[in-house]
């Protein structure tokens, strides 16, 4: 979004002012590709009911004009005018009812195809989200990503049901009338015509000037949500410090330039339809007055009919000259809508068309059986053994066992240009050992498991797993080999076991329970309301940290993969807990090649290599002991004399 | 519920006045218009016109067209003013309100869900407040004044209209009847999609992680198939209005034809004529789509119907504690005593938080508090400052009881560092001046010199102007809480609590800042939670808490004899230490 808003700046335009042409044909064309059939149902019947709409007025004419024939004649005799007028009557019932099936099929075509088309829509976006690469999650607010989802795609809504048909519908009306008064009087038309050309003049004016204070109010709004989320969430700091009045007043201040805002945008939108209404009635008036006047005067009528100046001419007039204005107002109305939603269509486009994140990979991970003579013969059955299928440029094919053996060479590395955060980095882990990386926030310990796992590519050095280039090895079957526990724990809405099961979607639910007892959750899910049934909504918000923390292991665990990374997985578990579910844990990374990060240095003081890394560099390497007798930094933050962080 | 929303409207009455008042002028114009010029048609019909009558009557009707637009325009521009408004009173009052919570009623609502009230909760009400005052009298009116120039003019053509209104008000209804109750199911479950989203971005690297793209596609679709197949269910039964609405049209339409050209012609004019015709059938179109209006209304007050109770739970919350009706405006000294107190977070809890405290804490001691997650020792400081009542027994501080004074002195006295620091966003001293407005610049210093926390606010480039970012990001977690500390030290507490406020600070500042404390604030009581033995060890009490009971009270030695919890972390935490010292 940013890149979007730098890009129209170098334009030099303000976003959202004029309308961009280019989103529009490339939202219609979408539209068109996903309802090919329905959409041309559903202008047929658009045009076909504006039509009808139209012509009616014909034989309202001139059924007043058979009356108005037998009134001057002084003839009141309605057997006789009878036989005139039914006939233009029943034409005109067989136009409503064609009419009222057009505009039913019409109104429940749309209700489909629109949110047929959100769906695509929203499908569509999130597919492409989900092949993002992780650095746009990173580098993007989720607030503003979420707003792709909710307020821009409803801006799609009211375009495709509303603004676009009532769009094509009052163009179509208007051309249709346009013909017949043209047919009746071209100086009467002419006259119209000024007026409407007054009232596009003006709905430009004002629309423009709404949607203007409109992204106005938005910003406002953005602000006021900013500050009362972040005194929401301090509530209890301002209780304790009992600033309240302060904060009030503080608020106020936002809530009143909102306020003022807010008022210019609305007064801009709910003026245009007075205005054009009345410039409407003032073009009545013309009209009527113009008329009378042609009439009294016998002023010679030009017109495609040829018919002479009447008040049978007059009187359909005026009921047109309401349709346009009626027409012409509905069009004005809709402008702020499509401004509005050409901005969202942007937005939208702008996170379908990022860049998706590349996978140049052919290693794949299949299940083998291993012979006792140790050849491998790949099978489709789950065997619990897996090896790495590696085609190679000769056509030949290799498969080389998966056993968790990860290093790393000389890695450096940096997320934006210049600005290094890893530096000749290296780890040689082999199989079953217990890694560790210590050092302040921001040494880079985090980093180098985004790496081994390819969220990230290095930028020079290299990362082999089980001796293959990581690079060559396809990005889901990577990460398919490596668990990794975070220290912000996300759950997602489900139950317990659920969540547990996201590890291995084909799990058990023994398997589960067993990887739930083997992290040391089993304990505390047992003894929940319902057990692993019970339900986890917004981030298990019913849950401790710790919990969370221990449901994230267990969910891990039962993917079973050979490298476990644990970045401060278990920070949140206080000391007593942690000591109780360490040997859980021990158990857990048993056989595994594990990385990890703790702040708290008594979970990593048993780990094979401790790390200690200090702005990108590994400057102290060794197990616990062999570091404390160095007295180097790590002995320094084993006794206390360095804070952490 | 609704007066109470409504009473928000306060100082914008007058423009609720003028928007209505302006609206039905407008409205008694537009009226007005059919009826002069059907008179004119006639005259024309009738060829008794001249030219200076028609130009007097152009005149006419092109003023009241003006005087229409100035009503229109400065209604449009009341009801902004007079909607916009009330949108802020809202706002200002859920501030307001959300001020006066007591800790137990701020754990009610979570802080994203006041942020939604505050904003779309209060857009939805402002825009259906604007609908409201724009057409609710409008349409009415409207339909009253066309039904009754229908009359007049038309008379037995009017008859279409007894047939019309109800056919069309209940067809409007049933529509609304059923759509509603769809939407409403829809709206909850694009919550839900809503929400499943955002847990899915801020869990990207879980999903990466295991690598479960397809299988949340695959997830995402279904829910949003199911969106797409109820939101397009309900939007079809709105569909039906439209062909509903143009039904009543064209009946009416035919109707005011067929019988009106009998009428005209078999009375030779007298009873109607062609002006009055076409009259009619304006009238016709202007009764309809009022009475479409009306039915849209109906459908918006019902929908931000759900955006109204929202809010009115705010607003009707009543804070849990409240100012004495004698407060006390002094206290006495730092003593603090626990009388068998018991404590629940809210009356449907099933167990107590804390049970049977009874502890004496004198002046100016050091008490440390240690125990397990959950045992209960943030439960036990929040109760000295009041930020919650005991539910039986009672606390006192200076020797009266905690709700005996007012809630401000009482608060200033009792300074409590929380466990979730929170500063925000704006300078280091506009956070610190929380703690005291008027604290000098070297006030400030002192606090941070005590908190150790000087040294490295001077090493900023800016200093103690350095602008903290919202959530305070751009510090670390310890230079954070000693921030905190500082802050806290400024009010010049009687009681300082330190809530686990020091977990993040490395050993030595930890000593430093205690030793601080023992030279410079020998006065005040200060009591400290903390997961570290070696932070509570010099104390000159030591509470251990298990469950929410006091297990054991005493000196570190003492306890280290005499407690098995006290002495398990005590050797889990030295074990490692004491091999290599």
């Amino acid at each position: 979004m940013s890149k979007q808003s730098a890009k129209s700046q170098a334009n030099g335009r303000p976003p959202m002012r004029k309308m961009n042409f280019k989103v529009l044909s490339r939202v219609l064309k979408l539209l068109f590709k996903s309802y090919p059939v329905l959409i041309p149902i559903v202008m047929v019947c658009i045009i076909s009911s504006s039509l009808v709409s139209a012509i009616p007025s014909i034989f309202t004419q001139k059924v007043m004009a058979v009356i108005t024939k037998y009134l001057d004649s002084g003839n009141m005799s309605w057997a006789s005018a009878k036989e005139e007028i039914f006939p233009l009557i029943a034409i005109l019932i067989g136009l409503y009812i064609f009419s009222l099936i057009f505009i039913t099929v019409q109104t429940q075509l749309l209700a489909i195809i629109t949110h047929g088309f959100l769906g695509k829509m929203r499908k569509k976006m999130f597919e492409g989200m989900q092949n993002l690469p992780i650095k746009y999650f990173d580098t993007n607010k989720h607030g503003d990503i979420m707003s792709y989802y909710t307020n821009d795609i409803d801006t799609l809504r009211q375009l495709v049901s509303q603004s676009l048909p009532s769009l094509m519908q009052a163009s179509i009306i208007v051309t249709t009338v346009l013909f017949i008064m043209l047919y009746y009087s071209i100086l009467m038309t002419l006259i119209i015509l000024l007026g409407v050309v007054c009232m596009f003049f003006v709905s430009a004016k004002f629309g423009g000037g709404s949607a203007k204070y409109f992204i106005r109010q938005q910003k406002s709004i953005g602000k006021t949500e900013g500050y009362v989320q972040e005194m929401m969430n301090g509530q209890k700091v301002i209780k304790v410090f009992s600033r309240e009045e302060q904060v009030k007043k503080d608020f106020d201040e936002i809530n009143n330039e909102l306020c003022a805002d807010s008022t210019k945008a609305h007064a801009f939108a709910n003026i245009l339809g007075p205005v054009i209404m009345n410039i409407g009635n003032v073009l009545y008036v013309v009209c009527i007055t113009m008329g009378g006047l042609f009439l009294v005067t016998n002023f010679p009528n030009v017109s495609l009919s040829g018919l002479p100046f009447t008040i049978d001419i007059v009187i359909p007039f005026l009921n047109m000259t309401k349709q346009f204005t009626g027409n012409v107002n509905q069009v004005s109305q809709q402008i702020n809508s499509i401004i509005m939603a050409m901005a969202g269509a942007e937005r939208v486009f702008s996170l379908m068309d990022q860049t998706p994140e590349v996978d140049e990979g052919y290693v794949t991970l299949v299940n083998v059986e291993i012979a006792e003579d140790g050849t491998i013969k790949e099978t489709d059955k789950h065997t619990g053994k897996w090896a790495w299928r590696h085609p190679h440029g000769d056509g030949t094919l290799t498969y080389t066992e998966l056993k968790g053996d990860v290093r790393l060479h000389n890695v450096d590395f940096e997320y934006e240009e210049n600005k290094s955060v890893l530096h000749d980095v290296t780890v040689y882990a082999e199989p079953g050992q217990k890694v560790a990386f210590v050092g302040a926030t921001g040494a880079g310990k985090t980093t180098i498991t985004n790496l081994i796992n390819r969220f990230y590519d290095i930028a020079d050095g290299k990362i082999r797993y089980d001796g293959i280039n990581v690079n060559k090895i396809k990005k889901s079957d990577l990460r398919r080999s490596l668990g990794i526990v975070l220290q912000e724990t996300n759950l997602f809405t489900g139950t317990v076991m659920e969540n547990i099961r996201y590890g291995k979607l084909d799990a058990s639910d023994e398997e589960c329970i067993k990887a739930a007892v083997l992290a040391g959750a089993d304990d505390f899910i047992t003894r929940l309301p319902e057990g692993y049934n019970t339900m986890l909504s917004n981030n298990g918000s019913n849950l401790s940290q710790g919990q969370r923390q221990l449901i994230a292991i267990a969910r891990a665990a039962v993917a079973d993969p050979p490298v476990m990374i644990m970045d401060e997985a278990t920070s949140s578990i206080d000391t007593r807990t942690e000591a109780i579910v360490q040997r859980g844990m021990d158990k857990l990374m048993e056989g595994r090649t594990v990385f990890v990060i703790a702040h708290r240095l008594s979970t990593v003081k048993n780990s094979d290599v401790i790390m200690v890394l200090d702005h990108g560099r590994i400057i102290e390497r060794g197990n616990h002991e062999k570091l404390i007798a160095e007295k180097g930094t790590y002995y320094q933050l084993y006794t206390g004399a360095f804070e952490l962080e | 519920m609704i007066k109470r929303l409504f009473d928000c409207v306060r100082e914008y009455k007058k423009y609720v006045f003028f928007t209505l008042f302006f609206i039905i002028a407008e409205v008694v114009i537009e009226c007005f218009l059919p009826f002069i010029t059907s008179k004119v048609i006639n005259k024309l019909e009738a060829n008794i016109v001249d030219m200076s009558y028609i130009i007097k009557i152009g005149f006419i009707l092109v003023l009241m067209a003006v005087l229409s637009l100035g009503c229109g325009a400065i209604a449009a521009l009341t009801c902004a003013k007079a909607s916009a408004g009330f949108a802020k009173n809202l706002r200002h009052d859920i501030f307001t309100t959300v001020q006066t919570y007591s800790f137990e009623n701020i754990d009610k609502f979570s802080s994203s869900s006041l942020v939604t009230r505050m904003t779309s909760d209060v857009a939805n009400v402002q825009m259906s407040f604007m609908m409201i005052i724009r057409i609710a009298i409008r349409a009415p009116l409207m339909l009253v004044f066309s039904v009754v120039m229908a009359y007049i003019m038309g008379g037995k053509l009017a008859g279409s209209f007894v047939v019309l209104i109800p056919i069309l008000a209940v067809g409007l209804l049933i529509v609304a009847r059923n759509a509603m109750p769809a939407f409403r199911r829809v709206f909850k479950k694009y919550d839900k999609l809503n929400e499943s989203i955002e847990e899915n971005v801020r869990a990207a690297r879980v999903v990466k992680g295991f690598s479960r793209e397809e299988y949340e596609k695959k997830k995402f679709a279904v829910a949003a198939d199911d969106i797409q197949n109820d939101f397009t269910k309900a939007e079809r039964i709105v569909a039906f209005n439209s062909p509903l609405m143009q039904f009543c049209v064209y009946f009416n339409m035919i109707f005011v034809m067929l019988v009106g050209s009998k009428l005209a012609i078999s009375s030779g004019g007298s009873i109607i004529n062609v002006g009055e015709m076409s009259a009619m059938l304006t009238y016709g179109m202007q009764i309809l789509i009022n009475l479409m209006m009306l039915s849209m209304i109906y459908v918006m007050i019902t929908m931000s119907l759900e955006s109204m109770k929202r809010i009115y739970e705010v607003l009707s919350e009543k804070t849990a504690l409240s100012n004495p009706e004698k407060p006390i405006y002094n206290v006495a000294d730092g003593s603090v005593e626990f009388d068998n107190v018991n404590f629940k977070y809210s009356s449907k809890a099933k167990r107590s938080s804390l049970s049977d405290v009874n502890i004496k804490i004198e002046s100016g001691m050091t008490v440390g508090v240690i125990g397990g997650t959950g045992s209960g020792k943030s439960s036990f400081v929040q109760l000295i400052p009041r930020l919650y009542d005991v539910t039986e027994g009672s606390v006192r501080v200076g020797g009266v009881d905690v709700r005996e004074y007012d809630i401000d002195t009482l608060r200033n006295a009792v300074s409590v560092v929380l466990q979730k620091n929170l500063l925000f966003s704006g300078t280091i001293k506009e956070n610190l001046r929380w703690g005291n407005e008027n604290a000098t610049d070297e006030e400030l210093r002192e606090a941070c010199v005590l908190a150790q926390a000087d040294d490295f606010v001077q090493s900023f480039p800016d200093g103690y102007d350095t602008k903290i970012e919202q959530g305070g990001t751009n510090v670390s977690g310890g230079q954070k809480q000693r921030l905190c500390i500082a802050r806290a030290l400024l009010k010049k507490p009687k009681i300082l609590i330190l809530d686990d406020s020091t977990s993040a600070v490395d050993t030595r500042t930890d000593a430093l800042i205690r030793a601080g404390f023992k030279q410079y604030i020998p006065e005040t009581t200060k009591i400290i939670i903390a997961q570290r033995i070696a932070s509570v060890q010099d104390a000159d009490l030591i509470i251990v808490m298990e469950n929410g009971k006091v297990s054991d009270v005493g000196k570190h030695a003492e306890l280290l004899t005499r407690s098995e919890i006290y002495r398990e972390v005590y050797e889990q935490q030295t074990h490692g230490g004491e091999d290599n010292e």
